[in-house]
């Protein structure tokens, strides 16, 4: 079958905000809508954004020659998830756990599991979801109940994961499961027999991100599917995952907010009150304002916690958490606001409000719910100051 | 270096965890302080510190239990010097 990255290789590429803002302004936002009543993302828009170069940029490339350059730097990276959130938080999603697994395959991944996976994932020929919620266990980890045993200088993995973003869609699943001595990341190709996957439909929010139960029943890897070390250590390939998928989601939030605000100063521009225009009424501007305060600050914390990260700086982990933090409930907090700017309008489909105000309460849970990220930012502070 | 490691190293701990008296010779595992997180940043802060890439096969509960422990994988992962 003939793909669009091969019949449109005029399409954009996606290598800063801007470009991002261009792909997002004519790809996804006049469809985002539809794809949150149509439950997924059509495959158009993935052959596209495989395209434009999307999904890993970050990932080292091949600049010919045998030549490699480090790929983009986060901060930027940030900037071009914060664009897509604008214009769809389930394409951003896709695009968050995309970038999870492939950077916890080139960061803790052996020689052959690079070179197996990295140019795929880089490219987009394979989409990757990150398993670690399970129908009993979701931002505590230590409740994980998937297992894999040693059997034949392999592994065997039984267990079901719960609201899987892209399951429905993904090639390659990361998948955490107890081992005999802690949690281990496993690869596991869709494919795989006992792997089975049930979409999960009709979600509040993120609706197209095609999200999964998936199932692992006896299902034999082998010796080269664990990724990283085993031990004390395993616990970091999940937290330094989880991190980037945090601060992808806290871009998201920026996003939304963002997205919020110009539907709100463009509704706002044309609806009237009573002879007014929203737009001169206090209220309104408070609400506005507010908006874009926060909307600035969000995207400060944002691009400190990338900065941070592409100094390799320890901090960054709880940078993020902050940003994360921040940015979700702000974004919740204001595209509810949204939805009361444009009143009954922005209760039904003819606006992007609804969507925005559903998607954003998504960002709260996901990654850390926002108790266990309150819970860890007091944890520093005690430690820092007391 | 390592001498020096040892300190940065016992500096960033203490940082942490400013309440403890921690020296070169305490298990910081035993002690009760090391979680997912603090391991991840602790890794995060001796690659960035001592530019060194730890390999996975390094990253076993006996390199990282005690400052002097540290200093000697920063010793082993550092080119040689002449």
């Amino acid at each position: 079958m003939t793909t669009l990255a091969e019949t449109a290789p005029g399409t954009l590429q996606v290598t800063d905000r801007k470009s991002a803002r261009a792909f997002v302004d004519t790809h996804i936002v006049p469809y985002a809508d539809a794809y949150d009543r149509q439950g997924r993302v059509p495959e158009e828009l993935l052959e596209r954004m495989t395209a434009a170069g999307l999904w890993a940029p970050f990932l080292p490339r091949d600049t010919g020659g045998g030549e490699m350059d480090g790929g983009m730097d986060l901060v930027t990276l940030g900037e071009v998830h914060e664009e897509v959130g604008r214009g769809c938080s389930s394409v951003r999603s896709l695009l968050t756990v995309h970038t999870m697994v492939s950077w916890a395959v080139q960061r803790w991944g052996s020689p052959a599991q690079r070179e197996q996976w990295v140019p795929a994932l880089g490219r987009g020929d394979v989409l990757a979801a990150f398993c670690l919620s399970e129908p009993g266990a979701g931002s505590d980890a230590s409740g994980i109940a998937s297992n894999v045993v040693e059997k034949n200088g392999g592994w065997v993995l039984n267990g079901v994961k719960k609201w899987i973003t892209n399951g429905q869609r993904a090639d390659l699943f990361l998948v955490f499961a107890r081992t005999a001595t802690s949690i281990g990341a496993f690869l596991v190709p869709r494919d795989s027999p006992g792997v089975e996957v049930t979409p999960i439909e009709d979600m509040l929010g993120t609706r197209a991100s095609m999200i999964a139960e998936i199932s692992f029943r006896d299902v034999a890897l082998g010796p080269d599917a664990l990724l990283g070390p085993s031990g004390f250590t395993a616990g970091m390939v999940l937290t330094g995952t989880l991190d980037l998928g945090r601060y992808s989601v806290a871009t998201g939030s920026v996003g939304i907010i963002q997205a919020a605000l110009e539907a709100c100063a463009a509704y706002a521009s044309r609806r009237t009150v009573g002879g007014s225009l929203l737009k001169d009424l206090p209220l309104i501007q408070a609400k506005l304002s507010d908006m874009v305060t926060d909307a600035r600050a969000a995207r400060l914390l944002v691009a400190e916690a990338g900065r941070l990260k592409d100094a390799g700086e320890a901090s960054t982990i709880m940078a993020t958490w902050v940003a994360k933090y921040f940015a979700s409930t702000a974004a919740a907090r204001h595209a509810s606001e949204a939805v009361q700017i444009h009143g009954a309008n922005g209760c039904g489909h003819d606006y992007p409000v609804a969507r925005l105000y559903r998607d954003a309460k998504v960002m709260e849970i996901i990654e850390g719910s926002n108790e266990i990220q309150r819970v860890t930012i007091a944890s520093q502070a005690e430690r820092e100051i007391i | 270096m390592s001498g020096n490691a040892k300190e940065q190293i016992l500096d960033f701990v203490r940082a942490r965890y400013p309440q403890a008296d921690i020296d070169e010779t305490q298990d910081i595992f035993a002690l009760g302080f090391v979680n997912s997180l603090f391991a991840m940043e602790l890794v995060m802060f001796i690659e960035k510190t001592f530019e060194v890439t730890i390999p996975n096969d390094e990253l076993k509960i006996d390199n990282f239990r005690t400052a002097n422990t540290m200093a000697e994988l920063v010793d082993r992962l550092s080119p040689a010097r002449v």
